[in-house]
C-alpha cells in the first residue's frame, strides 16, 4: 500500500492500546506446541496470537489455540485437592490441603515401594513430560509405566522406528517446498497440527503437486485433496500393496536408493525349519553379507561391494541365500496383490490402484528433482548432488488404529523406499532426533524389580528380541498393560488401554496404587466406557475397592476426576514451566533441531499446583534417588525450573539444547547454565539449531548431519542408519515361535507370533472382521475423526469451541441410509458386538459407503467438565468409545487378547464393526447409555453469560495510525503464481524473512 | 423469518390505526359521518390507541429504545426511518383534523379539509412506509415484491373499514357505503391474500444455495456442517422455518378469520339488524383480528431470508 | 450519515478467501472472536455459554458443504464467511439511526454502538446473514476488519491484519485494498478468478471468493503413462532381472 493512513473517524477508534505486557510461551491446547505470544492487561489474557519467528507455526494460530483464553477462563478448573467422600464415580469430594494430600500420596506410595514398587501402577496421558516422568518412574522402581502412545498411535512409532529409524506421528513430514505427488492416509488433523495445515496450503497453492487422500471420509484435509479415495477402513495395506505390486512389474523402483540405504541387498539364509533361517547371512564378525554381479559373497563392510538384489547363492556353511530384496518382490509380485484381487476388498477401483501407482511413478522417476548441493556419504564418499524423489506421504490414526496397523504402516516404509523418496527432496523427511537405527536405543528396562530400587533403565524401550522381552520364565507378561509379553511384544509405548482392566482382574499382576495423569480414561480414551467404569468402581467381598488406590492429577473437572481417590488438581498451561525436550517429543523440523519451553505467565490464583513440581516435591519426600541430595533436601528446590536446568541426562545434556555451558554458547551439549531459562524467554521460549543445506537430506547417511547428531547426543555412533524394508527383528521371533532359541513364547502363543512376525509387511484383515464374517451382521464399519477444532475432551468446557460442536451425530452415507429409511435428525441405534449407543443421524454423500463415522470425544457425562444440566455434549453427543471393547472375543479356551495391534499392542479402535437401526418414534430424544450426573467437585456454578474483554477494550493511544498493507496468504506460492504478487511470507516477520533469503 | 409478537402487534394494531383514521376524516371531509361527539371521540380514540401501542410495541424489540429518537434521522435513505417520520408527521394534521372536527367543527372548514386530506395522505404514506420497511429487503424474496405495500395499505383499508362500521353499528348508524366499503375491502384484500400466497407458492428467490455460494459450477450444493451444532442469532432470527402441512392451516384460519368470516358477519348483521346486527359487527371485529394477526405471523413464518441458504435451506 | 458515501470509496479493503484450500479449520472464526472480545466491539457476549443452549457473537463462521456432481463426482468444500464489506451495503442505507455505517476512508462498513437502537433491520437487510446482533448489550455487532488492529501502531507490523488473516494456517485468507486493481489482493483475485456471492443480490460485496481449483482428479488430464509390465509373470519379472543383473 501506498498511501492509506486512516482518516481519524471519531466514530471508531483505530488505534487502542492492546495490552500492558506481551509475554511469549508455547500453546498447549494441543500437542503439537507452536510458540504464542500472550498479551496480557490487567492480568488478563487479552489477546493471544502465533509466534511470527516459531519454527512450528511461524505466527499462524489453530481454532484451539485460538481459544486459550477460554481454558484460562473456564469454570471446570479444579481449586484445589479433592478427597473422595462418596462412593467411587459418585464425584463427591471434600477439599483438603496439598500438605494434606501429598503426605497422602507419600503414604501409600512408601508403602508400594517398600514392598514392590511394580504394584504402583504409573500412566500418563497427554505425554509431554514423558522423558520427567519416566525418569521418576525409574527412580520410584516400577517397570508399570508408559504414556498414552499406546492407545494412540504407537503403530506407527514402532513400524517407522523398525523400518527407517523415523516414523510418521509428528516425527517425519513431507518435504512442503518441492514434493510433486502427496499421498496422506488417515489423517484428519494430527499431532503436528499447523504444520501440516500450512504444508497443504503451500503445496496447493503451488499448484504444481498432487495431494491425494486416502480416507474413508471426505472432510476437512480430503476436502481439499485432488483425489480422494474413500478406502474401507482396514485395507489400506492391500491398497499399497497392490501399488508395489505395480511399481515392481513395471520396475519402477530406485535400484541404486534400494542397494545404498536399505538392507535390500543384504543375503537372507534360507533354510527351513533351522534356526538360521530367514536371518542375515553374516561372516564371523557378525557383518552382513551381500552377493556381488559375479557371484561373490562379500561383507557389507567391504567398499568394494556393489551389490546386487537378486539370485540364489550359497553361503559358507552350505546353506542357501537370496537377497532380500527378492523375498520382497516375490512376494509382492503375487497375484494376491494384483489390482484386481485387491479392489472389491479395498472398495477401491483396480484401475485407479493402477493409476495410483503409475502417478507416483511419474512423479518419482520422471519428476526427479536434483539439487546442486554436495555432500559427502557416512563412509567419506563425497556426491555431487541430491537426488530427489518428489513423492510423499503421510499416515496417521487411519493407519494406526487398526489390529494391522503395523504391517500397512511398514508397507507404507516400503513404497517410499522402493521408490527412494526417504529424506531426499521432495520427500518424506526425518525431523531430529531422527532418524536412529532401527530400532533405535534402549531396550525395556525392569526385567526385575526390587524393594526401594530403581530400575536399571527407562521403562519403555525397543525389544531386538525375544530375549529383551519382559516376562517370565513361564513366557507370562511382567507389566500390567502386558506389554513387551508375547502377546505384543514390540509394545514401545505400553498398553495404556488395557491398565484398568488388568488392574481389576489382577492379572497379570495386582496393584496398590493406580497413579495417573491428565489422561481420562475414566471415558473418552477409554475402550468400552461401560465396562471400565465398572472396573473402576467394584469391589472386594470385603467391601474394599479392587482397584486399591487410585491418585489422579487433572486440571479440570473431567470424567475420570469423579473415580479418583485423590485429586491432584495441576494449573493450566498459562501457570506453569513445562520443557518440549528433544530428550521426549521435540518440536524439531526438517530444517533443524528444536526444543521450547513454557513459563508461567499468569498466577493460578487457585490451590493447584504444577504437576512436576508435586512429582518433584513426592520424589523428594519418598527421598527418591536423583531428586534429593546426601542430606535429603531437594536436589531441585526451585521445582521444575530448577530441574530443567540443571538435570542432566548424561553429562552435558539436560532437557533443553539450547544457551548450554555457563556462558551459554553451547548448542545441544553443556554445562548447566544458570541463565537457560532466560536466554529462552528472550528468544520466545524456544530454540532452533537450523541444518546446513548439506545436512538437510540423506540424514541416514550423510556425514555432516551424523556427526551432529553425535555431538547433539541423538545417535551414539556416526553410522549409517540402514533402512529395513527386511526386518530380522521379526524373524528373530518368528523363530522364537518355530522354536528356535533359549525364550520362546508359552505354547498358546507360538502360532499368534509366527503369524503376525512376518519379516516383511502383511496384511491381514483386522481382527473384528473375523469375528464379524462368522456372526451375524455387522456390516459396517465405525470410526472417529478429531474435529481440528476440538482437542479431545478438553474443548467442551471452552465457552467458545464448545459453540462450534457441542453435540456430535453420526454420519451416514445418503444413499445406505435411505435404503433403511433414516433421515436426517432420526434418532438411530449403532449395535457392535459390544452394545448399542443411540446417536442422531446425519446424512453425506462424502464418506466409504459401508462406513459410518462421527467427531470423536464430544459426548459427555452429565455433571463433568462443570457444564450444565441439559448441556447438548451429555443429552445429544455420544462416544463410540460406549461400544468398542478393549478385549477380542474369547479365543476357543477361553482367553483374551486386548483389542490391540498383535505386534505393538496399538488399541485398535477403528476395527470397529456395527450395524445400524432407526429408533422407534418414542426411543427419539436422548442418547443413550446415559448414566447419573457426576458430583460438581466443589466448583463454582458457571456463569449465565460471559462479558469477557467488556473492561479489555483499550484506551486510545496519542500514535498516529499507520498505513495497512497488503497480506496475501501463502505469499511465495501465490507470488509463482499469479504475477505482480509481492513475494514473501504472509505468516512471517519480514525480519525473519530477510534472514531466510540470506 | 422469525415472527416476532411485538411486530406482529405492531403491523397489525397501527396498520388499522391509520386505516380507521383515514376513514373517520374522509367520511368527516365527505360529510358522511354522523355528527355523534362520542362516536367521533371514540373513533379518533382508538385510531390513535391503536396506532400508539402499535408504535410503542414497535419499541419494545429494540434494544435500546431510549434511544429511539435516533431513528427519525436517516429519513434520507431508510424506510424505517421514514415510516417513523411520517407517524410521528401524521399526528399533526390528523390530530389538528381530530380536535377540529371534535371541538370546533365550524372552524375553518376550507382550510381544515385541507388539513384533513394532508392527514389521509400522511396515513396512507405511513402505512406504505412500514410495507416498505419489509418490501425494500431483498434478502427476503416474500417480501420484496408489490404484493406486500398493496397487501399492507388493502390491510389498512380492510381492518379500518371493518372498525369504522361496527363503531357505527355500536353507535346506532347503519351506513351502507361503510358496509360496501368494508365487504368490498375484505374481498378485495381476500383475493390480494389469495394471489400473494400463489406468488409465494409458484416462486422462489433468484438466490440459491449455488449462487449464495458461488459453487453453482460444480455441482448442487448441500450443507454438510453448519457452523454450529446449536441455534445462532441468525438461525433463530432469520432461520425460522415453518412445516408445510402447519403452514397449509394456518392459512385456512387466516382466510377463514380474517376475511371469508367477517364478511359472513357483516352480511348476516345486516340480516339480522338490531341487537343481532351489534352482535355480529363487534364479533366480525373480533374474528378478524384473530385472522390478521394469524396472516402477519404467516407474514413473517413464511419468509425465507437468503441466510437460509448457508444453514441448509435449499431455497429462500 | 447513513447514506452510503457519495463517492463510492477508493480504497476498498476487504479479504480474499480461497476456496480451494480452505480446510475448515474454525482457526479464523475463533481468532476474530478473541481479538474481537477486547476490540472495537467489545465485548462478544456469550449467552449460556456453559448450558443447553450456548451462542454468541461470532463475525466470522465457518460453513461446509457438499457439491455433487453425477459427472464428476462430488466434492466437499469448507466456506468460511464474514461481513463482505458491500459497496452497496443495504445494511447501511436500511439503518433508521445511522449507527450503520460505511467509512469513506477505506469503505469498511462499521456499527456505531452509541447510536445504535437495536432494531435488527440491518440484519435483515443483509443477504449474508452477516450482522451479530448482542441481545445482553441490545447492539448490532459485525466483522469490523479489524479496524482496530490494522492500522494500529500499538502493535508490531506483522500483527497489523486482520486476526483471521494472520492466523489461518494453511493462508487461505488474503487481506488488501480491493479497489486497487494492481494491489497484491486484486491481482490475486484477477489471476484465481475471484467473485462475488450472490451477485443477484445487487450489493456489491468488496470480499471476494477464489473458486476451488479444478481437481487433478480421475483420469482427467492425467499425465502419467501407464505402468508397462516388464513381463507378464512375477517370475518372469525376476528371471528378467537376474539376467540384467548377474553377469555369471
Ligand atoms: N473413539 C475414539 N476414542 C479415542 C480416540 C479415537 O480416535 N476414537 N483416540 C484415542 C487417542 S489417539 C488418544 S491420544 C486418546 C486421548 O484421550 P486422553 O488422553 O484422555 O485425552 P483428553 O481427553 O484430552 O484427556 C486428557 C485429560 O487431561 C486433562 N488435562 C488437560 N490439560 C491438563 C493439564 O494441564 N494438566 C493436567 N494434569 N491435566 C490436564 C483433561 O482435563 C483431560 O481430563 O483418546 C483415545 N480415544
Ligand atoms: N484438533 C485436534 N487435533 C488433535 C487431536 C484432537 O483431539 N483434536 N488429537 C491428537 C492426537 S492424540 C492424535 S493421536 C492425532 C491423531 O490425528 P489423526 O491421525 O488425524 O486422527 P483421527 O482424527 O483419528 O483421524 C483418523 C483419520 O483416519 C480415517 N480412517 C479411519 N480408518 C481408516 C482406514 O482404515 N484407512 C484410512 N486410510 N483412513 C482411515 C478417519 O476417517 C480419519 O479421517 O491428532 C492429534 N491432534
Ligand atoms: S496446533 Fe493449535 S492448539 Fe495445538 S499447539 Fe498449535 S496453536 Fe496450540
Ligand atoms: S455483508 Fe452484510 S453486513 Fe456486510 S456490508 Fe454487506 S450487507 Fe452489510
Ligand atoms: S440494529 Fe442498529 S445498526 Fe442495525 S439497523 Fe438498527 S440501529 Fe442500525
Ligand atoms: S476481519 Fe477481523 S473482525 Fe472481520 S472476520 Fe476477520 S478477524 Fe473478524
Ligand atoms: S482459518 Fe483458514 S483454513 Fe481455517 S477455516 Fe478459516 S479460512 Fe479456512
Ligand atoms: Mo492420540
Amino acid at each position: 500500500m501506498k498511501d492509506g493512513i486512516a482518516a481519524r473517524d471519531p466514530r471508531v477508534d483505530t488505534s487502542p492500546v492492546v495490552s500492558d505486557e506481551v509475554k511469549f510461551t508455547t500453546c498447549y491446547m494441543c500437542a503439537c506446541r507452536c510458540g504464542i505470544k500472550v498479551h496480557l492487561k490487567d492480568n488478563k489474557v487479552r489477546y493471544i496470537e502465533g509466534n511470527p519467528d516459531h519454527p512450528v507455526n511461524r505466527g499462524v494460530l489453530c481454532a484451539k489455540g485460538s481459544a486459550g483464553i477460554m481454558q484460562q477462563n473456564s469454570p471446570a478448573k479444579l481449586k484445589k485437592p479433592l478427597l473422595r467422600v462418596g462412593e467411587r464415580g459418585e464425584g463427591k469430594f471434600k477439599e483438603i490441603e496439598w500438605d494434606e494430600a501429598l503426605e497422602l500420596a507419600t503414604g501409600w506410595l512408601q508403602e508400594v515401594r517398600g514392598d514392590d514398587p511394580a504394584r504402583l501402577a504409573f500412566f500418563t496421558g497427554r505425554d509431554q513430560s514423558q522423558s520427567f516422568t519416566g525418569w521418576w518412574a525409574k527412580q520410584f522402581g516400577t517397570r508399570n509405566f508408559a504414556a498414552h502412545g499406546g492407545f494412540c498411535s504407537v503403530n506407527m512409532a514402532a513400524a517407522g522406528l523398525y523400518s527407517i529409524g523415523g516414523s510418521f506421528w509428528e516425527f517425519g513430514e513431507p518435504d512442503w517446498d518441492l514434493t510433486k505427488y502427496f499421498l496422506m492416509f488417515g489423517v484428519a488433523e494430527d499431532h503436528d497440527s499447523n504444520p501440516i495445515k500450512m504444508g497443504l496450503g503451500k503445496l496447493k497453492t503451488r499448484g504444481d503437486a498432487k495431494f491425494v487422500s486416502v480416507n474413508p471420509v471426505r472432510s476437512g484435509y480430503s476436502s481439499i485433496a485432488d483425489e480422494w479415495l474413500g478406502i474401507t477402513p482396514g485395507t489400506d495395506g492391500l491398497f499399497v500393496m497392490a501399488i508395489i505390486h505395480e511399481l515392481l512389474r513395471a520396475e519402477k523402483i530406485d535400484w541404486e536408493y534400494l542397494k545404498r540405504y536399505t538392507n535390500a541387498s543384504w543375503l537372507v539364509v534360507q533354510a527351513e525349519g533351522e534356526a538360521e533361517h530367514g536371518l542375515f547371512a553374516r561372516n564371523a564378525t557378525g557383518t552382513p553379507l551381500v552377493a556381488t554381479p559375479d557371484g561373490k559373497l562379500l561383507p557389507l563392510s567391504d567398499r568394494k561391494a556393489d551389490p546386487v538384489l537378486v539370485g540364489s547363492y550359497t553361503l559358507p556353511s552350505g546353506q542357501t541365500a537370496v537377497p532380500a530384496f527378492q523375498l520382497m518382490a516375490e512376494r509382492y509380485l503375487s497375484e494376491e496383490y494384483n489390482p484386481d484381487a485387491v479392489a472389491a476388498r479395498v472398495g477401491i477401483e483396480a484401475k485407479t490402484i493402477r493409476r495410483i501407482a503409475a502417478e507416483i511413478a511419474e512423479a518419482a522417476f520422471e519428476q526427479e528433482i536434483t539439487l546442486d548441493i554436495p555432500w559427502t556419504d557416512w563412509a567419506g564418499r563425497p556426491q555431487q548432488k541430491m537426488i530427489g524423489r518428489p513423492v510423499s506421504m503421510h499416515a496417521m490414526r487411519g493407519i494406526s488404529a487398526h489390529s494391522n496397523g503395523f504391517h500397512t504402516c511398514r508397507a507404507i516404509h516400503l513404497l517410499q523406499m522402493l521408490i527412494g523418496s526417504i529424506d531426499v527432496p521432495g520427500g518424506f523427511r526425518h525431523k531430529p532426533p531422527y532418524p536412529k537405527p532401527c530400532p533405535p536405543g534402549p531396550l525395556p528396562a525392569g526385567q526385575e524389580t526390587a524393594a526401594n530400587t530403581p530400575l536399571d533403565g527407562m521403562p519403555l524401550g525397543f525389544p531386538k528380541g525375544p530375549e529383551d522381552l519382559l516376562v517370565d520364565e513361564a513366557g507370562n507378561p511382567k507389566r500390567i498393560d502386558k506389554a513387551y509379553s508375547w502377546e505384543y511384544p514390540l509394545s514401545a509405548h505400553g498398553l495404556m488401554h488395557s491398565v484398568i482392566h488388568n488392574a481389576w482382574a489382577g492379572e497379570p499382576q495386582e496393584i496398590d496404587v493406580l497413579f495417573m495423569y491428565m489422561a481420562n480414561m475414566g471415558w473418552n480414551s477409554s475402550m468400552n466406557v461401560p465396562d471400565t467404569i465398572r472396573y473402576l468402581t467394584d469391589k472386594k467381598p470385603d467391601g474394599s475397592y479392587k482397584i486399591p488406590k487410585f491418585i489422579y492429577s487433572d486440571a479440570y473437572h473431567s470424567e475420570t476426576v469423579a473415580f479418583a481417590d485423590l485429586v491432584l488438581p495441576d494449573t493450566t498451561y498459562l501457570e506453569r514451566w513445562d520443557c518440549i525436550s528433544l530428550l521426549d517429543r521435540p518440536i524439531s523440523s526438517a530444517h533443524g533441531a528444536a526444543d521450547a519451553i513454557r513459563q508461567p505467565i499468569l498466577a493460578p490464583g487457585r490451590d493447584v499446583r504444577p504437576f512436576q513440581d508435586v512429582m518433584l516435591d513426592l520424589g523428594v519426600r519418598l527421598s527418591l534417588p536423583g531428586f534429593v541430595t546426601e542430606d535429603g533436601s531437594a536436589l531441585y528446590p526451585g521445582g521444575y525450573s530448577d530441574y530443567i536446568v540443571h538435570h542432566e541426562r548424561t553429562p552435558d545434556i539436560g532437557p533443553l539444547g539450547g544457551w548450554r555451558g555457563e556462558d551459554g554458547s553451547g548448542q545441544g551439549r553443556g554445562a548447566a547454565n544458570e541463565a537457560q531459562l532466560d536466554a529462552y524467554i528472550a528468544n520466545g521460549c524456544f530454540w532452533e539449531k537450523k541444518f546446513t543445506p548439506e545436512q538437510s537430506y540423506y540424514k541416514f547417511a550423510n556425514k555432516s548431519y551424523l556427526e551432529e547428531a553425535v555431538h547433539m547426543g541423538w545417535l551414539a555412533m556416526p553410522g549409517p542408519v540402514v533402512m529395513e524394508i527386511y526386518s530380522e527383528t521379526m524373524q528373530k521371533f518368528r523363530l522364537a515361535a518355530e522354536g528356535h532359541g533359549r525364550r520362546q513364547p508359552p505354547d498358546h502363543l507360538r502360532g499368534r507370533v509366527a503369524d503376525f512376525f512376518d519379516p516383511l509387511p502383511l496384511w491381514y484383515a483386522p481382527f473384528a472382521d473375523a469375528d464379524i464374517d462368522k456372526g451375524p451382521g455387522y456390516p459396517l464399519h465405525a470410526v472417529t475423526q478429531r474435529p481440528m477444532h476440538m482437542y479431545h475432551s478438553w474443548g467442551s468446557q471452552n465457552a467458545w469451541l464448545r459453540q462450534i460442536t457441542a453435540r456430535n451425530p453420526i454420519f451416514l452415507h445418503a444413499d445406505m441410509a435411505r435404503e433403511k429409511d433414516i433421515a436426517d435428525g432420526d434418532w438411530v441405534w449403532i449395535n457392535s458386538p459390544h452394545g448399542r449407543v443411540k446417536a442422531q443421524a446425519k446424512l453425506m454423500r462424502g464418506v466409504n459407503r459401508n462406513t459410518i463415522w462421527t467427531w470423536n470425544a464430544i459426548g459427555k457425562r452429565k455433571g463433568a467438565w462443570n457444564l450444565k444440566e441439559g448441556a447438548p455434549e451429555a443429552t445429544k453427543g455420544f462416544l463410540l468409545n460406549h461400544i468398542i471393547s478393549e478385549l477380542l472375543p474369547p479365543r476357543e479356551d477361553g482367553y483374551r487378547y486386548s483389542n490391540s495391534d498383535p505386534v505393538t499392542g496399538q488399541a485398535a479402535w477403528y476395527d470397529l464393526r456395527v450395524n445400524i437401526e432407526k429408533c422407534a418414534a418414542a426411543e427419539f430424544g436422548e442418547t443413550e447409555p446415559m448414566y447419573d450426573a457426576q458430583g460438581p467437585a466443589d466448583l463454582d456454578a458457571p456463569p449465565d453469560i460471559l462479558r469477557y474483554g467488556a473492561d479489555l477494550k483499550g484506551e486510545e493511544s496519542s500514535l498516529a495510525p499507520v498505513a495497512m498493507k497488503d497480506w496475501i496468504g501463502n505469499r511465495a506460492e501465490n507470488a509463482a503464481g499469479a504475477t505482480g504478487i509481492a513475494p514473501g511470507h504472509g505468516n512471517q516477520t519480514t525480519e525473519r524473512h530477510k534472514k531466510e533469503k540470506e | 423469518m422469525h415472527p416476532a409478537k411485538s411486530v406482529i402487534f405492531f403491523t397489525t394494531a397501527s396498520g388499522a390505526g391509520y386505516g380507521l383514521l383515514a376513514l373517520l376524516i374522509a367520511a368527516t371531509i365527505g360529510g358522511l359521518f354522523p355528527a355523534d361527539f362520542w362516536l367521533a371521540f371514540a373513533g379518533y380514540a382508538l385510531s390513535y390507541v391503536l396506532i400508539t401501542a402499535g408504535l410503542l410495541s414497535s419499541t419494545f424489540h429494540l434494544g435500546h429504545p431510549e434511544r429511539a429518537w435516533r431513528a427519525l434521522t436517516q429519513w434520507r435513505s431508510s424506510w424505517l426511518s421514514r415510516e417513523g417520520v411520517m407517524a410521528i408527521f401524521t399526528f399533526l394534521p390528523t390530530g389538528l383534523y381530530g380536535l377540529h372536527h371534535l371541538f370546533f367543527p365550524d372552524l375553518l372548514p376550507g382550510v381544515m379539509a385541507l388539513v384533513g386530506g394532508v392527514g389521509i395522505f400522511a396515513c396512507i404514506v405511513t402505512v406504505y412506509c412500514t410495507a416498505m420497511i419489509y418490501a425494500s429487503l431483498k434478502p427476503v424474496h416474500a417480501w420484496s415484491n408489490g404484493y406486500v405495500p398493496m397487501g399492507y395499505l388493502l390491510l389498512a383499508l380492510m381492518t379500518g373499514s371493518v372498525l369504522l362500521n361496527s363503531l357505527l353499528v355500536a353507535f346506532g348508524y347503519a351506513a351502507t357505503l361503510v358496509i360496501l366499503l368494508a365487504v368490498a375491502a375484505l374481498v378485495a384484500a381476500l383475493i390480494w391474500k389469495v394471489a400473494y400466497w400463489r406468488f409465494l407458492d409458484s416462486t422462489k428467490s433468484i438466490s440459491t444455495p449455488e449462487s449464495a455460494t458461488g459453487l453453482g459450477e460444480f455441482g448442487s450444493v448441500k450443507l454438510f456442517e453448519a457452523p454450529h451444532t446449536e441455534a445462532n442469532y441468525l438461525m433463530k432470527e432469520m432461520g425460522f422455518q415453518i412445516a408445510r402441512k402447519h403452514a397449509a392451516a394456518l392459512r385456512k384460519i387466516a382466510l377463514g378469520a380474517g376475511f371469508i368470516l367477517p364478511v359472513i358477519l357483516i352480511l348476516v348483521g345486516l340480516y339480522l339488524g338490531g341487537i343481532g346486527l351489534i352482535a355480529a359487527s363487534l364479533l366480525a371485529v373480533i374474528v378478524m383480528a384473530i385472522g390478521i394477526v394469524t396472516e402477519r405471523w404467516l407474514f413473517f413464518a413464511e419468509a425465507r431470508h437468503t441466510v437460509g441458504l448457508y444453514y441448509g435451506a435449499s431455497h429462500a | 450519515m447513513t447514506s452510503l458515501p457519495k463517492e463510492p470509496p477508493k480504497k476498498k479493503l476487504g479479504l480474499v478467501i480461497d476456496l480451494d484450500i480452505c480446510v475448515g479449520c474454525h482457526a479464523c472464526a475463533v481468532n476474530c472472536k478473541e481479538w474481537n472480545s477486547g476490540g472495537h466491539s467489545a465485548p462478544m457476549t456469550d449467552t449460556d455459554p456453559y448450558g443447553a443452549d450456548p451462542t454468541g457473537v461470532w463475525f466470522n463462521r465457518i460453513h461446509s458443504f457438499e457439491v455433487e456432481n453425477e459427472e464428476t463426482g462430488g466434492r466437499t468444500v469448507n466456506f468460511p464467511k464474514s461481513c463482505l464489506h458491500c459497496d452497496d451495503a443495504p445494511c447501511v442505507t436500511v439503518c433508521p439511526t445511522g449507527a450503520s455505517y460505511k467509512r469513506e476512508e477505506d469503505g469498511i462498513v462499521l456499527v456505531n454502538a452509541d447510536h445504535c437502537i437495536g432494531c435488527k433491520l440491518c440484519s435483515w437487510a443483509c443477504p449474508y446473514g452477516a450482522r451479530e446482533y448482542d441481545e445482553d448489550a441490545g447492539v448490532m455487532k459485525k466483522c469490523t476488519l479489524c479496524v482496530d488492529k490494522i492500522y494500529n501502531p500499538n502493535l508490531p507490523e506483522e500483527s497489523r491484519v486482520p486476526a483471521c488473516v494472520s492466523t489461518c494456517p494453511v493462508g487461505a485468507r488474503s487481506f488488501g485494498d480491493l479497489g486497487d486493481p494492481d494491489s497484491d489482493v486484486s491481482r490475486l483475485v484477477a489471476s484465481r478468478g475471484g467473485y462475488d456471492l450472490m451477485p443477484e443480490q445487487e450489493c456489491r460485496p468488496t470480499n471476494k471468493y477464489l473458486p476451488p481449483r479444478p481437481k487433478k482428479q480421475g483420469g482427467e488430464g492425467q499425465t502419467a503413462p501407464e505402468l508397462m509390465p516388464v513381463s507378464d509373470s512375477s517370475a518372469g519379472v525376476i528371471a528378467r532381472w537376474v539376467d540384467r543383473f548377474l553377469s555369471a
